[in-house]
């Protein structure tokens, strides 16, 4: 008797608790940084795209980007130095749409290719497919995400070159 | 005939201040001569900037990996792609691309970026004058 009347307590609250955390969970990190791939700023856009795609910046947490623009007259080998005001809007952009959840942990690198996430995701691509004259380098997500330019990177439209 | 007046003393009104907008807008010459004062001071015996100096700097490695024609190419009135990123370059030579050497901040900021790429340190306001001399001096 105690028996059934401790499962139907485990049965009416327990369960759909833990259902409605896992839930929860899930969408939290579905929708994590949803905001760090649809947030556009012409600024941002117009100096960090002129050399390469304009990372969006949900790819990376805040303190990564933080350090990327504390760096920038030596950016990856580059001097990509911007006047201070630039500075302080572009980092403000990118600082509060930066990764959540998962991409929202600071593992201490600035390449995006380097992070635990972006490792896991692609742990699928054959190293031959990385050495491709069309893909060249990670940095190159334009070669088989064709909608990077819009921050469109969903799975199901990757096509990667041969 | 009023409200024709006062529409078009609106626009007149729009385009003044539109103007004075873009004030910062320059041409290439107007570029060009800024650096001459410094040039002057900084270069003996200064005797104005030359096309075919800007040629040789331009094609030249600095004791660097990169020279200018590592992005911009031997002919920067075609688009260049970037050394390392692959990215498209949109061509340098006026003649070939109006919106060049038309915004001395934005000139400045790339001039301190690449010459630091290329050189390891600031371009001289002689070489950047040469370098103008030979990129006006290119026709489509």
């Amino acid at each position: 008797m105690r028996n059934t009347f401790k499962r139907k307590i485990f049965d009416s609250i327990v369960w759909p608790v833990s259902l409605l955390l896992a839930f929860g969970l899930l969408i939290d990190d579905a929708s994590a940084g949803t905001k760090g791939f649809s947030a556009t700023n012409a600024t941002w856009k117009a100096e960090c795209g002129s050399c390469h795609l304009a990372y969006p910046p949900g790819l990376l947490p805040a303190p990564a980007w933080r350090r990327m623009m504390a760096g920038l007259d030596k950016h990856f080998g580059t001097d990509a130095s911007i006047d201070a005001r630039t500075a302080a809007e572009i980092g403000a952009f990118l600082e509060n749409n930066a990764g959540q959840g998962k991409r929202g942990s600071d593992s201490g690198t600035l390449r995006v290719s380097e992070t635990p996430w972006f490792r896991r995701k692609h742990d699928e691509v054959a190293a031959s497919t990385w050495k491709n004259p069309k893909v060249r380098t990670a940095a190159n997500c334009t070669a088989c995400h064709a909608g990077a330019e819009r921050a469109d990177f969903d799975e199901h439209a990757v096509r990667i070159p041969r | 005939m009023r409200t024709f007046r006062s529409i078009v003393g609106l626009l007149l009104a729009g385009l003044l201040g539109l103007s004075g907008f873009t004030a910062s807008a320059a041409t290439p010459v107007e570029i060009q001569r800024s650096f001459e004062p410094a040039a002057r001071a900084g270069t003996p015996g200064f005797s104005g900037f030359s096309a075919a100096r800007g040629q040789q700097f331009f094609s030249s490695a600095h004791g660097n990996d990169w020279s200018c024609t590592s992005c911009h190419t031997a002919s920067p009135v075609a688009p260049g792609r970037h050394a390392k990123t692959g990215k498209e370059i949109a061509a340098l030579a006026p003649a070939a691309n109006p919106q060049r050497f038309t915004d001395a901040a934005k000139v400045e900021k790339w001039f301190k970026r690449n010459c630091n790429d290329v050189l390891g340190r600031i371009c001289s306001a002689q070489e950047k004058g040469d370098v103008l001399a030979y990129l006006m001096s290119l026709a489509k």
